[in-house]
């Protein structure tokens, strides 16, 4: 039995904010093998950005990150220098954000930025790595791809410009990339492209995936495991299957319900809501989280929550056994 | 008026045409771009059309149209059978108002809630301050928001709440049309779900029209009644909801209702069969806009531009149905190998 790729227990981020600390992220755990695709899903202000950031060591100075394990292929990350994150970003590990237009430098052109990872990461020539950006511009679907390396950012079209990050995060072939909601600006006929590109590549290089976003539709297509995070806690974890088909935290099963599903949610029928808004994560935090908006919440709630495996892979958070899953089914 | 009148047209959009004169470049020629080209729209009492297509297709710029907030080179638009533009501001501001996609920047951060939703009150001068005062209040009960926001400002809310100021901004003046660009996009799911059921709601109380546009076709699908489907400044397809979703025609809908991911877990990311990027709006494609992209295109849908098709609820802009042009027998003209 192969150990995974990425192995992460209790991670916890604190931000030093006016009036205390933001306790952004508690305590979350996953892991994750070569080739799999992980998608984190939760709302805004959830906590996605800042996990994927502590993963590849980019939180600012100010951020507070611990973790009792967190470690890339053997490596120990929590005890990794800068010199050593620097080495694997962008080499072993890399990182697709939302805006092209925050990592592409527009003062430089598409080409030199391909080329730059590699130069930087691999022992190659010129010519070998121009060849390797063509032959990657080429792959995310861009035609004429050697026109394209003399171009600059601002020339292409924004689906054009996150094929190009793919790319560029694609150069030196990681064993893992994290992508930041990497379609969420995109229109939906180039997204479902992309992120079919994102997928046939992953599965063609053996990457490990980790897929951030808040569309429920872009989780259900494309990951094998699922995460569903509120107010910086995993509440629930297990294969797409198990999420989509039998959710059991009282959240996941509110989310499912908020989005009109062609086919199945009658046209103009009200749909679900989850009244409320996300707690103040600022001072010290205690219990379920969700017990604000929660329809079942009971005094327990504001105690320790007990971690429950109703199968194998398959974990969620909540004093109910069953996520009181039953009580909704008889309404 | 009343509101049974289902055969007059609330709304209406004659040939209208939008051409914007841009350069490309820094020594490029003035071009011109045609963002809306010859579009005809008429919405009754009630109905609500959703409006897709992908970004840059002309959507906002016929949003903007409708709002008086810019004018057509060509065509003329219609509210209640009358010209607008021949209409001046005030009355066409009591009839469409808009809601926009951005709670964030669309409501200005130095003004209280208060002043924000009874700023259209005052500019018009309808009523005085203890009558506005009092729309106000109401106004905020009908969208669901406590009476204590008013003093509050937007820094303060959430983006939910946000939009639901932005709706009672459009809803104080007791407009008849609602135009709304992108109105949820910005939202998490859980708010959205709270804004679409407002947006029912009040369309059943007050016998609202709407013109939804959106991306999300889920959504639309959702909350419309009729959907205009556009690509590059033209409808190509036009249907009331079900016609359009149970049985749609055009090969460019079809591509659009393929790429909707559906929450269904295994089902993999759909192969929209789209070809290329989308394409310049400055030199759109020959013949038919949308043929270098189409997984069906004949021969002649490079060269000819299609006709508007009837169909049994709206219409079709595609040679596929055009029986009558003797094109019916066209040949496959591109990707026979796919
Ligand atoms: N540098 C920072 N300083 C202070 N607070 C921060 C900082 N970065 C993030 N936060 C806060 O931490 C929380 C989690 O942020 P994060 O960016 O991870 O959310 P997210 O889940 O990615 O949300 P979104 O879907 O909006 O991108 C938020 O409340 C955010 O305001
Ligand atoms: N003021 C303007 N001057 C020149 N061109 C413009 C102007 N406004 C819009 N355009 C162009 O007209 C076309 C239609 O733009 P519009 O904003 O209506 O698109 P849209 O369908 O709303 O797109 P999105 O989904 O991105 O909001 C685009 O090619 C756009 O670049
Ligand atoms: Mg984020
Ligand atoms: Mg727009």
């Amino acid at each position: 039995m192969n150990s995974p790729l990425l192995r992460v227990k209790d991670l916890t981020i604190d931000i030093p904010v006016g009036g205390g600390t933001l306790n952004a992220v508690r305590g979350i755990d996953f892991d994750l093998n070569r080739g799999e695709t992980l998608c984190i899903v939760g709302e805004s202000g959830s906590g996605k950005s800042l996990t994927s950031l502590a993963l590849m060591g980019l939180l600012g100075g100010r951020i507070k990150r611990t973790a009792s394990q967190m470690e890339f292929d053997g490596i120990d990350l929590t005890k990794a220098n800068s010199k050593t994150m620097r080495a694997l970003r962008g080499d072993r590990m890399a990182m697709i954000f939302q805006e092209p237009m925050t990592s592409l430098n527009p003062a430089f052109t598409i080409g030199n930025q391909l080329m730059e990872a590699l130069l930087l990461h691999r022992n190659v020539g010129k010519e070998a790595a121009r060849a390797r950006a063509i032959e990657l511009l080429e792959k995310v679907g861009i035609t004429a791809a050697e026109s394209r390396l003399s171009q600059y950012p601002h020339q292409l079209s924004g689906g054009l410009r996150q094929r190009v990050m793919i790319a560029m995060a694609l150069m030196c072939e990681p064993e893992l990339i994290i992508a930041d909601e990497p379609t969420t600006a995109l229109d939906v006929t180039i997204q479902a492209q992309i992120l079919r590109l994102l997928v046939d590549l992953g599965r063609e290089m053996n990457m490990a995936m980790i897929l951030i976003t808040h569309d429920l539709g872009v989780v259900a297509r494309v990951a094998d495991k699922v995460a569903v995070m509120y107010a910086g806690e995993l509440v629930e974890t297990g294969s797409a299957d198990q999420v989509f088909n039998a959710p059991m935290h009282p959240y996941t099963r509110g989310l499912l319900r908020c989005i009109p599903q062609p086919g199945k949610t009658e046209r103009g029928a009200r749909l679900g809501t989850i009244p409320g808004i996300v707690p103040n994560l600022v001072g010290g935090v205690t219990g379920c989280p969700f017990r604000t908006r929660c329809d079942h919440a009971v005094a327990a709630c504001r105690n320790a929550i007990p971690h429950r495996k109703p199968a194998e892979n398959h974990r969620f958070r909540c004093v109910h056994e069953t996520g009181h899953q039953t009580a909704e089914t008889v309404v | 008026m009343s509101n049974t009148d289902t055969t007059q047209p609330v709304l209406e959009l004659r040939s209208v045409s939008k051409t914007y004169t841009v350069k490309q470049g820094m020594f490029g020629k003035p071009k011109p771009l045609k963002a809306i080209n010859d579009v005809s729209i008429s919405l009754k009492r009630g109905e609500v059309l959703g409006l897709v297509g992908e970004s840059g297709c002309g959507k906002s710029t016929l949003a903007k149209i409708l709002l008086g907030l810019e004018e057509p080179t060509k065509g003329e638009v219609r509210v209640d059978g009358e010209v607008i533009g021949a209409t001046d501001r005030r009355t066409l501001a009591r009839r469409i108002q808009p809601i926009f996609q951005d709670p964030y920047s669309s409501l200005n951060p130095r003004k209280s809630i208060e002043d924000i939703i009874s700023l259209p009150l005052r500019v018009h001068s309808i009523g005085d301050s203890n009558t506005q005062d009092k729309a106000v209040r109401e106004i905020l009960d009908i969208v669901g928001l406590p009476q204590r926001v008013m003093r509050t400002y937007p820094s303060q809310m959430s983006g939910g709440q946000r939009q639901r100021v932005a709706i009672a901004r459009a809803l104080i003046m007791k407009p008849e049309i609602v135009i709304c660009d992108e109105p949820t996009s910005a939202l998490d799911v859980s708010v959205q779900s709270q804004i679409l059921n407002l947006l029912n709601d009040l369309r059943a109380e007050f016998n609202l029209t709407y013109l939804f546009i959106s991306h999300d076709l889920a959504v639309v699908e959702h909350l419309a009644t009729r959907v205009a489907v556009m690509y590059l400044g033209r409808i190509v397809e036009e249907s009331s909801v079900g016609g359009l979703f149970d049985t749609s025609g055009h090969p460019y809908t079809q591509a659009l209702l393929k790429s909707v991911l559906t929450p269904e877990a295994g089902k993999g990311v759909p192969d929209t069969e789209l070809g290329m990027e989308y394409p310049n709006p400055i030199a759109p494609p020959s013949g038919c806009h949308f043929h270098p992209r189409c997984p069906m295109a004949m021969t002649h849908c490079a060269t000819v531009p299609p006709r508007p098709v009837p169909t049994p609820e709206g219409h079709v802009e595609c040679h596929l149905f055009d029986t009558e042009n003797g094109h019916d027998t066209g040949t496959p003209l591109m990707r026979e190998g796919v």
